[in-house]
């Protein structure tokens, strides 16, 4: 890019074309009917945060009084971004402190429990900040209650490529999801999976039933977004534009992708084997190679989350939320010490 | 299970229905099935935004004579956007260097105190009291839109006023941020100047504790600014009614070519002991549209008040775009940090005023020499990047069809998509135009 010399100036509204194609077939496929039959909105914003605003702001100004069903627990700024654009929230079940796995029955009691026609925000893969995701069977069902009670999903797509290593594989929620015709929300980043944080780079993507719709949807995507920052900034976009365009730059990144993310299950490996062999008591640790992604809810109470600041030097949240993308393996042993004592004996 | 079943009684739902039509091929009857339960069937297209929207039709016009002085962004004289010696400079230095980890919500701290040090002048004492609070944001409009957002909520019962007329941006910012607003008057058609008098009025009319809405210099649409007396007046008059102001500034340096003299309005009212508000973007003076860098600072009684504000703006930036990006501010702070850069960028902006000083100059010439019969003193008596020509809706409208010159429909003209080789040709249609 710096070669090349281009200039600096304003995108339009909805962002960089070449980047706006480039995620969409990158999220659905390129072969996809839906961008075939171009029956998706697609305008860039301001990493996932900026497009969960932005899509936020649209449901408020298009289906206002309508609420927005969030997973319990979720990404922390997720309530704020619905708080600030003025749409109501309720949570739906999901983690499960018993199992430390997915409360699947209580999800989908929640999601039945309310008004049709509400808008559930869904996680397309590596929940954050859980790390559990459902399995194909469990997104088919989940599928199949939105499209009974009507209700819109709204994916948050912050990891895709960095869960499982694949782009392809990561996106499957969502693509099982466009195949059956939903309308659907989908919120992109390309912070993690391009490491392209502080570029503030991502998508809002509206699919629907018709390309003219996806035309007058645009559309006023743009005119919530001039108000909030007139366009989007180029310098992200033109990088995800120029890997995902240069075959050889592709490869490269789908091959850094699966080192990332293999870097991370197999630190996810050696915490476990750490705990097992430090933990006689037979506690069921497995949840932590059963998690994906970045995040692993430990489980650990906010008290035991304390201790392990407090006492260990171990930071993170006080959720029990560890990021193992910060954890070398040289330290796997010391966590797990700080964790089994946590763990055991702060109540 | 349960839930299985009731999707097989097909066509007592819409999903049941979509269902059969989809199994059935008919795709007439599919097509209209969807447009009718789809969601956002009530979505009708939304209006082309009056600026950004003259681009894209110019853009799509293929005549070889076309003009664009519609979009305010620098051309050179070749009529092609131009990247600043400066910036590439810093660019080369940034390569490879920097780690792309998040900014704080609030941006570049070496960046804000760069930008507010070039906006209120380095020796400004609420600088050296630390009592400005200051964050990175998303341009000009991020800027005015953290401060509305940030007014909406700390004093919600002071409306907005801006003057008539002002960029159209900014009454889609305070609306969708909420805040009532109103307007002064600003621009006086009949001398295609200052309406000093009805600015005067309206400000003293205008409850105790209102927000003004002011630009620190080159006026957009209009190219008015007032005159230093002028704006000592405005002061005068906000400290009696306790207005507080918010400046826009988009054109530092761009107006005049000395970013010292360009920010007088604003220095005149520091001194006065206004807490005041700047809303500044690097796009203009600094050629990083695409960038989306800006700042906005708000001067505060004290420092620990200036980190209670901050802290309130980055909780407002936090759910709308978590922290903003990384390159512009990068670009700024290497140039306003570095002697030689920042007296290279010094020199580049000014010429950039300069040429456009020239070409307003130009313009005026052609058009006497035309033989036109109308005043044009205000092209030569405008600053900044626009011209308000005094064109009316319709004659702005015979200029794009019959001229293919793009241009706002307020008769805004960008005098810097004016270059010598155009100039001659601009100056025959609005002649045209205009003829009685």
């Amino acid at each position: 890019m710096l070669e090349k010399g281009e200039n600096k100036e304003y995108l339009p509204i909805e962002g960089l074309a070449a980047f706006n194609k480039a995620t969409a077939e990158l999220l659905l496929g390129a072969d996809n009917p839906v961008i075939k039959e171009g029956r998706i909105a697609t305008v860039q914003g301001l990493s996932g945060t900026g497009s969960l605003r932005l899509a936020a702001a649209f449901i408020q100004r298009y289906l206002p009084g309508v609420k927005v069903l969030i997973s319990s627990p979720t990404w922390g700024n997720h309530k704020n971004i619905l708080n600030d654009a003025g749409v109501p929230w309720s949570e739906y079940r999901y983690f499960d402190p018993k199992t430390v796995g997915l409360d699947f029955d209580g999800m989908l009691a929640d999601m039945k429990d309310a008004p049709n026609g509400s808008i559930i925000l869904l996680h397309g893969c590596a929940h954050n900040p859980t790390g559990i995701d459902p399995t194909t069977e469990q997104w088919d069902i989940i599928a199949d209650v939105i499209q009974e009670k009507e209700h819109i999903a709204f994916f948050d797509v912050a990891y895709q490529g960095f869960a499982s290593g694949s782009l392809d594989e990561d996106a499957n929620s969502v693509r099982r999801f466009a195949a059956r015709g939903m309308e659907l929300f989908v919120a992109q980043s390309y912070s993690k999976n391009l490491g392209l944080y502080a570029e503030r780079i991502g998508a809002t993507n509206v699919i629907t039933t018709s390309p003219e719709l996806a035309l007058r949807i645009k559309s006023q995507l743009k005119r919530l977004a001039r108000p909030m920052y007139s366009n989007p900034p180029v310098h992200g976009a033109r990088i995800v534009a120029n890997v995902v365009g240069d075959p050889a730059l592709f490869d490269e990144w789908r091959a850094e992708m699966q080192l990332m993310a293999g870097r991370i299950k197999q630190v996810r490996q050696k915490l476990y084997d750490e705990l097992v062999a430090k933990d006689k008591s037979g506690k069921d640790w497995s949840f932590i190679l059963k998690q994906i992604g970045m995040f692993s809810f430990t489980g650990l109470s906010q008290s035991q989350s304390e201790n392990m600041t407090n006492k260990w030097h171990v930071y993170m949240t006080k959720d029990g939320r560890i990021s193992l993308a910060g954890l070398s393996s040289a330290k796997c042993g010391y966590l797990a010490d700080a964790i089994i004592d946590s763990y055991y004996n702060v109540q | 299970m349960a839930y299985r079943s009731r999707l097989a009684h097909i066509c007592s739902s819409s999903a049941g229905r979509l269902g059969c039509l989809q199994r059935s091929g008919n795709t007439d009857a599919l097509s209209s099935f969807r447009r009718l339960y789809s969601w956002w069937s009530s979505v009708q297209p939304a209006p082309r935004d009056p600026i950004l929207g003259v681009t894209s039709a110019y853009l799509a016009d293929t005549h070889p004579s076309k003009v664009n002085v519609g979009v305010g962004a620098y051309r050179n004289d070749e009529g092609k956007p131009v990247v600043l010696q400066c910036v590439r400079e810093a660019e080369r230095r940034i390569a490879g260097r920097e780690l792309m980890e998040y900014l704080p919500m609030g941006g570049s701290a070496k960046f804000c105190e760069l930008a507010v040090g070039l906006a209120y002048g380095e020796d400004a004492q609420a600088l050296k009291d630390k009592r400005v609070a200051s964050v990175q944001a998303l341009s000009g409009t991020g800027a005015v839109r953290l401060f509305a957002e940030f007014i909406k909520r700390f004093q919600p019962e002071s409306s907005a006023y801006l003057p008539v007329p002002t960029w159209s941006n900014h009454h889609n910012i305070f609306r969708d941020a909420n805040v009532n607003q109103n307007t002064y008057r600003y621009y006086l058609a009949s001398t295609r100047g200052l309406d000093f008098e009805g600015l005067k009025e309206d400000l003293k009319a205008a409850p105790n504790r209102s927000v003004i809405l002011l630009h620190a210099c080159a006026h957009n649409p209009t190219g008015v600014d007032p005159t230093p007396d002028q704006w000592k007046e405005i002061s005068k008059l906000m400290k009696e009614k306790e207005h507080f102001p918010i400046f826009d500034m988009a054109y530092q340096g761009f107006a005049s070519g000395d970013t010292q003299r360009d920010n007088q309005a604003i220095r005149i009212f520091l001194e006065d002991g206004h807490q005041l508000a700047c809303a500044q973007s690097f796009a203009k003076s600094m050629g990083l549209y695409g960038q989306r860098i800006g700042c906005l600072s708000v001067v505060c009684a004290d420092a620990a008040e200036a980190a209670a504000v901050k802290s309130q703006l980055e909780f407002i930036a936090r759910p709308m775009y978590s922290s903003p990006p990384l390159h512009g501010s990068l670009i700024v702070t290497t140039i306003l940090s570095d002697a030689a850069l920042k007296e290279l960028w010094y020199k580049e902006v000014k010429d950039m005023a300069d040429r456009i000083i020239g070409m307003r100059t130009d313009l005026k010439k052609n058009l006497e020499d035309l033989g036109s019969k109308h005043n044009w003193e205000h092209i030569t008596k405008q600053i900044g990047m626009f011209c308000y020509s005094g064109l009316t809706p319709e004659q702005v409208d015979r200029m794009t069809q019959e001229f293919h010159v793009y241009m706002t429909r307020n008769g805004r003209i960008s005098m810097a998509g004016v270059t010598s080789g155009n100039v001659k040709y601009l100056a025959n249609a609005i002649n045209e135009v205009t003829k009685v």
